[in-house]
Parts: structure tokens; C-alpha cells; sequence
């Protein structure tokens, strides 16, 4: 019956060719429009790390007090005293304090210009915690943060640009002035968005070393990320180190949300306890954000990108609108055939599923040249976003099916009341009329 | 031209007068929103930061080795970039106004005010006023004396002076007399405010909203930044922008090669950087505003020429019995004028409707009564004019359409 079906449909193409392309043409441009934007704000909220977005938190402090200004929200910075304190406390499966700078990294070779390197100060943990993939060597050992060995992991695209012919595992890279051992290169890592640097640019790359906290505190190594004060300090590195400024992210895995409540407890006896010390003069006010927490605090996602999404959402309305009208012309048209069909003997549910499944048939058209213009519309938008969101719009399988979901089951939607209509009709009626 | 029987006749095509005034409505509301966010944005993009812009360019500089002699190297390369012929004059700094990240502070009135101020911090030295090219509306600019280096690794307490805006002066001292005042900048030490510029805007003044300060409130204070990264400002004589910027790196480099240059880049070139995001949303609204505006009149023509063909008989009647094409050209525009008025006083509704919803999701702006109504308007012409072609073919109908058709 369906086969049927779909051989009347493409009759009924055929003989109404103007007002069938006019409606594939109205619910792909639609269909279009909708989704290379819901494309691009779906790349741009995804979780980073789906596996593990529940286990991973990130962990404020609040060490400035409720009079304090700008300090609504806790960042997801806090200062060194904490990050220390909860780094020595050892109470997740991993944790590491962090912060973000960079090297100017001069290539061994005399005549190449010197370039710049982004980096990551952290503890070996977070390579594990992160899924960070070695392509060879491995995280520095416990051992190398506590005797703050000049050790660095360095990332896919900065290992193939100092040592192209490869074994960078062992030999020495001039990082800033100081050398450091190499002791791990990792596989190309795409992390996006950088979930636990929120005071950064979120849709940059993973960084192109990373390097051991220990390390470079002993050797004062500035933060190039964000950095917050409450009093003006002076910038001797060991009144950084000393002061309430908040500068270093603090991540930590637990394995289920028993233990998170339970380290939220810690934390907060934590807080308690620096007050009852003399440091804090307010209860503890402290917060877990797990990956999806922590993304929807920083507000990632530009207001633009939804607002623009929302307004080609109301396009498409407009446009199945403009689609269920054009059916319904195309079934009036029609309605001597159908009421012929209906004399001979087809019954109204007949009709019905006849005039959807035609439906279907331009609701696949639409989807197709949808599919098109969907791709056309995110060139467009890698064309005119900011280069780090531009990278990430892309089509994938997902989008894909989603289209076609999409445009199959509007399309049909619309097309339920010019159906029902048309099934209506009294057999002879129209028959009568002719 | 009597509007009752149209209405009457209106009664027979409900479904197709809900179709298209949901069209009209739903362009009606989606077009206002789109371009009073545009026009918004634009109006953004618009405001000056407080620099020569057109004759402007910056360049990050990054000095690799050692890092002990920075601030003789930072002189070095200034004095390089000064001899550039067309080069008015030059400055190395943190940051500058829409470099998107910088320094800020807060400022209190008394040393130990509870809720301050907060202000975008420059770091500028003699000859930061000139090279940006800033008025001075009140005061003086900094003696030499008053400047000195400031960087990581050395304690250096308050500013004894600073410049500040007229935004931020009117913000501290709203009744006036900022000049001349002592303001505390974090610390127990006066800071005294020795000059008022006309404009500087902050490196954050393109985010739609950042923090709690406005766009123009900054602060300049007298140090020479001295980090071993840092941007270069550039002032140029009028034309000579381009290539100044070209030959630069090329100088620097001539000067040592232990540097790494990044994002060397006119002052046009970082604006529009800064403002990507509401130029792309500006795209997006247009192009989906003019898909919409060409759907919707392509509706109209599809639903009335299907009215048409289901009214033949009607209009060979009418026309048999002395109707002439002028009325039933107006009898289709008046029917189109009803429903599409009908349609766009729904979609004024929705507009602000949609807008409440954004200004409360979004931080969008509200929406001027303006928007809605010119939206509205322009929803109207559109479908009359999409409304003459199959009322022109109808006209052209000949009476005896009515026996021949069935």
C-alpha cells in the first residue's frame, strides 16, 4: 500500500510541478536557516568531556567576603593559599591547581623567528582527569611535582614544529630562559569548549605545553590568565603567593555525588576552619560546579548566537505556514481526483494518509535541499564568527539527521489540516459540479 | 468600495485568513526585533574610543631571552618605532582601549568605602596623551617626574596622580569638582586626580555587558608597563598608516630578534575584531529578515491566486453583470488590506511580546514603539504590492469565464 502510495505521490509531483517546488523551496529555505544556526549553537554548548562531565568539579572559595565588590558570583578562581591547601588535603581520586602562561620559545635553529607558546602550569593529574591523550612518554611522576623537576609536556603541534622527525620524548626545549626535560607529547587534543579555564578565551585550542605547578612557582611564573585582587598588592611574586588574589582554577574528580557532597563538607569545614584561624570573617561560602555547572555559570554561549537561533526558529514557523497553504491550494486542485478516488471506493483514512505521505515525499524534498542550504549557511557563518567559534561550526552526521527529522515532521505537521480537509470531501460532490 | 460583503465573503476561507495572519503577525513581530537589535548594535559599533583611529595600529611584542634589561629594551624600541618616517608617536603598553582584555581597579573616594567604583586602568607615560591623541578638557597631563616603571616582580604602591575621563569623573563626582580630588585605588595611599580627557574607552567597551562599570570610565595612571609582554601603540601621520605598520616588525626586528611579533593590526582591524560577534548577528538578522520578507509575499500570492482560481465563477458573474477590472483589482486589495491589518496589529502585539521575552532571556534592549509600527507598515505595503499580481490576473478574467468553467 505505501509503495502505492508514494507512485501517486510522484504522480501528483509531476503534474503540479510549480506549486511543488514552490513548497520544497519555502520549507528548506526554513529548514536552512534553523539549522545552521541551532548547528552552530549546538557546537558551541557541547560538553568537552561527556564521559566524565558529572565526576569533574570545579571548586570556589569565596576568600574576599559578602562586602567585598564584583564578588556576586564566585569565579572559578581562587588564590593560592586555598588552591594549596585543598592540593595537600589529597581528597579526590585526582586534583590539580592550575593557571595559565605562555613562553616565547626559541627555535633551535639560528634563522627561524622566535614564537610564542601557550602554556598550562598544572599537576600531573590533570592529564588523567581531562583524558589528555599521550602519543607518546607520559605525565610527569608525583615525585617530579614534589622535587619541581624542570620537566614539560609539550602538545601534537608544537612537538611537530621542534622536532618534525619526532623523538621529542627526552631531549631538552628552551622554554622562556630555562630548559626543561620533555617527558611527554601528547596526540592532537581537541578539548572544546576549555572547560577548565573560564577566564580565557573559551573555544581556543588545548595549550602547547604544560608544565608542573611546583615548578613554576619555584621559578615565578607570572599568570597570563585572569587575575583578580581585592586590595592592591605588590607584584613581588612571593606577595602574589601571599595575598587573597585569586588567580589558580582548582579541579578535582570525584567518583559520584555521595563523594561530592561529601568534599563540599570539606571544603566548607575548610572555610570554617580559616575563619575560626582569623582569615575569613564570614560563614563559608563555597561552591562544586561539576563541567555542565560550570559551563552554564560562565554563560558561554554568546546572547547573540541564541537570539539569532530564536529569530530563525520564527522564520521557519513562517515558513510552514506559507507551506500548509501552498498544500492546501495544490489539494483543491486535486480535488477531483481525490473525490473520484473516494467514489470508487477509498475511504477517508485513505485520503488522509495519502495526502501525508505526499506530504513526507516534500517534506524529504525539503529536507535535501535543506541539507544544502544548511551547509551554504555555516560557510557563511565560519565566514563572519570570530575565528576560535568559527573553527567548531561545522555539519556533522548528528546535523544531518536532525534536518531531515526536522523537515519530515514539520512538513507533515503542516500538512495535517490541508489532509484532513481533502478527506472530507463528499464523493460526489465535486464529481456533481464537473 | 463596501467592506461588508468582503468580510462576509471572508467568513467562506477561514483557514487561509488564519494562515496568512499568522504570516503577517509573525513577520510583523520578527522583523521589529531584528531591527531594533541591529540598529542597536550598529549604534554600538559606532561610539569612538577616544583614539586617532583611522591613523592608529598596534602590535604585540613579546621579548624572548633574558629579562633582566627590559626596560632599556622597551626604550630601544621605541625610540626605533620613532624614527619611522610618518610616525607621529609611539607608546608600549598593557593594554589600550578595545584590546578586549586589560587591567582594572577600584576606586573609592575615602580608603576605606565599602562599595567603590570600578574603573579600566591604563598604564601611560608622557606620552600616552599624544600618541593616542586624547583632549584633555581639564587639567594637565603627567610630569615626568610623576612616571615610573612598573612591573612584575617590584612593589610599586599607589599612583601619586592620575587622568581620569569625563565619564568617570561624572560617575565619582556627579555635582562636578572631580579635579584636583583625592581618590584611593585599592590601597591607603591618595591617588590625586590631576587631569580630565574627554574619552577613553575600556578594552572591554565591545561586550554588551561587562562587569559593572560603563564604556568609558578609565583611568590613567603614570607607569611605563615594563613586562616582557606588552603592545606597541602607533600614531601615524594621516595616510601613512599602512605602511608604517608594514615596515614596523621589520624595524623591531632590526633591533634584536629575540621577540616574537603577534597581531600586528590597524586600529580599524581591531575594532572590527571586537565587534564581531553583533556584526555576524547583524548578518544573520538581515538575511534571515529579507528570506522572510520574500516568503511571506510569496504566501500572499500563493493563497490569493488560489482564491482566484476557486472565485472564477464569482468574478466571470461579477464582471458579466458591469463589474469593471478596477473593481475587482480593489476588491482583492481591500480583502488583502483587511487581513494583513487584521495580521499586523496582531503582530504589534507579538513584537512587544517577543521583545519583553528578550530584554528578560537576553539583555537585549527594549524595543521603540517606532520599530513595531515601521515593521508593521512595511508588512502592509508588501503584501499589497504581492497582492496586485493575481488580483491584476483575476481582473483579466473574461466574463464568460463564468458559463465556460464548469
Amino acid at each position: 500500500m505505501l509503495g502505492y502510495y508514494v507512485g501517486m505521490a510522484l504522480r501528483s509531483v509531476r503534474r503540479n510541478v510549480a506549486l511543488t517546488a514552490l513548497m520544497i523551496v519555502a520549507v528548506a529555505v526554513g529548514i536552512g536557516a534553523s539549522m545552521t544556526l541551532l548547528t552552530a549553537l549546538r557546537a558551541l554548548s557541547g560538553d568537552p568531556i561527556p564521559a566524565k562531565s558529572a565526576r569533574l568539579y570545579s571548586v570556589r572559595v569565596d576568600n574576599w567576603g559578602p562586602d567585598a565588590p564584583n564578588n556576586a558570583m564566585l569565579s572559578d578562581l581562587v588564590s593560592y593559599t586555598d588552591a594549596m591547601a585543598l592540593l595537600r588535603a589529597q581528597r579526590g581520586i585526582r586534583q590539580s591547581a592550575m593557571y595559565e602562561t605562555t613562553f616565547g620559545i626559541t627555535p633551535a635553529s639560528g634563522d627561524a623567528n622566535p614564537f610564542t607558546a601557550t602554556a598550562r602550569v598544572a599537576g600531573r593529574d590533570f592529564f588523567a582527569m581531562f583524558d589528555a591523550p599521550f602519543a607518546s612518554g607520559a605525565a610527569w611522576s608525583a615525585a617530579d611535582d614534589e622535587q619541581r623537576a624542570a620537566v614539560a609536556v609539550i602538545g601534537a603541534h608544537l612537538a611537530d614544529r621542534l622536532f618534525p622527525n619526532g623523538g621529542a620524548v627526552g631531549r631538552n626545549v628552551l622554554l622562556g630562559e630555562r630548559s626543561y626535560r620533555i617527558v611527554g607529547v601528547l596526540k592532537p587534543w581537541h578539548f572544546q569548549p576549555r572547560v577548565y579555564d573560564l577566564s580565557s578565551r573559551l573555544y581556543q585550542e588545548t595549550e602547547d605545553v604544560f608544565v608542573p605547578l611546583s615548578t613554576a612557582v619555584d621559578r615565578q611564573l607570572h599568570t597570563m590568565g585572569g587575575s583578580y585582587c581585592d586590595h592592591a598588592v605588590g607584584t613581588v611574586f612571593a606577595d602574589t603567593l601571599r595575598s587573597e588574589c585569586r588567580w589558580l582554577q582548582f579541579w578535582v574528580e570525584l567518583p559520584d555525588p555521595a563523594a561530592a557532597k561529601a568534599y563540599r563538607r570539606f571544603v566548607e569545614n575548610y572555610a570554617a576552619q580559616q575563619r575560626s584561624a582569623g582569615r575569613f570573617h564570614w560563614p563559608p561560602n563555597v561552591a562544586l560546579l561539576d563541567v555542565n555547572a560550570a559551563l552554564r555559570a560562565a554563560k558561554m554561549v554568546p546572547d547573540e548566537m541564541r537570539v539569532s537561533t530564536v529569530a530563525a526558529f520564527g522564520f521557519l514557523v513562517v515558513c510552514l505556514v506559507n507551506a500548509t497553504g501552498l498544500m492546501l491550494a495544490m489539494l483543491e486542485r486535486r480535488a477531483g481526483e481525490l473525490s473520484i478516488r473516494r467514489a470508487v471506493g477509498a475511504s477517508r483514512g485513505q485520503i488522509f494518509a495519502q495526502c501525508l505521505a505526499e506530504a513526507s515525499a516534500v517534506g524529504i524534498g525539503g529536507g535535501v535541499l535543506g541539507l544544502g542550504l544548511t551547509a551554504l549557511g555555516l560557510a557563511f557563518e565560519r565566514l563572519i564568527l570570530r575565528e576560535d567559534y568559527a573553527r567548531l561550526v561545522d555539519l556533522n552526521l548528528d546535523a544531518v539527521w536532525t534536518t531531515f527529522g526536522l523537515a519530515v515532521i514539520t512538513v507533515t505537521v503542516a500538512a495535517l489540516y490541508p489532509a484532513w480537509n481533502a478527506s472530507r470531501l463528499q464523493p460526489a460532490w465535486k464529481l456533481k459540479a464537473e | 468600495m463596501e467592506i461588508a460583503p468582503v468580510l462576509r465573503a471572508l467568513t467562506h476561507r477561514k483557514i487561509g485568513v488564519v494562515l496568512i495572519v499568522a504570516q503577517i503577525a509573525l513577520s510583523v513581530a520578527i522583523l521589529a526585533n531584528s531591527v531594533s537589535i541591529v540598529q542597536q548594535r550598529q549604534g554600538l559599533m559606532r561610539r569612538p574610543s577616544g583614539l586617532d583611529e583611522a591613523n592608529t595600529f598596534s602590535l604585540t611584542n613579546q621579548f624572548t631571552g633574558s629579562s633582566s634589561d627590559l626596560s632599556a629594551r622597551i626604550r630601544t624600541d621605541l625610540a626605533a618605532l620613532r624614527a619611522i618616517p610618518g610616525v607621529i608617536d609611539a607608546t608600549a603598553v598593557q593594554s589600550f582601549p578595545l584590546r578586549g582584555y586589560g587591567a582594572a581597579t577600584t576606586v573609592t573616594l575615602r580608603p576605606d568605602a565599602k562599595s567603590p567604583f570600578n574603573a579600566a586602568e591604563y598604564s601611560l607615560t608622557l606620552n600616552g596623551l599624544h600618541t593616542w591623541d586624547m583632549k584633555l578638557i581639564a587639567g594637565r597631563n603627567f610630569h615626568a617626574d610623576e612616571v615610573k616603571d612598573f612591573w612584575l616582580g617590584i612593589s610599586n604602591g599607589a599612583p601619586p596622580t592620575a587622568i581620569i575621563t569625563r565619564a568617570l569623573a561624572q560617575r565619582l563626582f556627579p555635582h562636578g569638582g572631580a579635579l584636583g580630588q583625592n581618590v584611593y585605588l585599592g590601597t591607603s595611599a591618595p591617588t590625586q586626580i590631576i587631569g580630565i580627557v574627554e574619552r577613553a574607552q575600556t578594552p572591554w567597551a565591545a561586550g554588551s555587558a561587562w562587569g559593572t562599570f560603563g564604556p568609558e570610565e578609565s583611568l590613567l595612571v603614570p607607569f611605563q608597563w615594563v613586562s616582557p609582554i606588552l603592545a606597541y601603540v602607533v600614531r601615524t601621520e594621516p595616510g601613512r598608516n599602512d605602511a608604517v605598520l608594514a615596515l614596523a616588525p621589520k624595524r623591531l626586528f632590526a633591533v634584536s630578534r629575540a621577540r616574537v611579533i603577534s597581531d600586528a593590526q590597524t586600529f580599524a582591524d581591531t575594532r572590527a575584531e571586537q565587534y564581531r560577534s553583533d556584526r555576524a548577528l547583524g548578518l544573520v538578522l538581515t538575511v534571515v529578515c529579507g528570506l522572510l520578507l520574500a516568503v511571506t509575499a510569496f504566501g500572499v500570492i500563493a493563497l490569493t491566486s488560489y482564491w482566484v482560481s476557486q472565485r472564477r465563477r464569482q468574478i466571470g458573474l461579477r464582471r458579466a453583470v458591469g463589474a469593471r477590472r478596477l473593481d475587482i483589482v480593489q476588491y482583492f486589495q481591500v480583502e488583502n488590506l483587511l487581513i494583513s491589518g487584521f495580521g499586523a496589529a496582531l503582530g504589534v502585539a507579538l513584537g512587544f511580546a517577543g521583545n519583553a521575552w528578550l530584554v528578560s532571556a537576553f539583555e537585549m534592549v527594549r524595543m521603540s514603539v517606532a520599530y513595531v509600527i515601521a515593521a508593521a507598515a512595511a508588512l502592509l505595503v508588501l503584501s499589497q504590492v504581492a497582492v496586485l499580481w493575481p488580483a491584476l490576473r483575476a481582473a483579466a478574467l473574461p466574463p464568460v469565464a463564468a458559463i465556460r468553467w464548469q
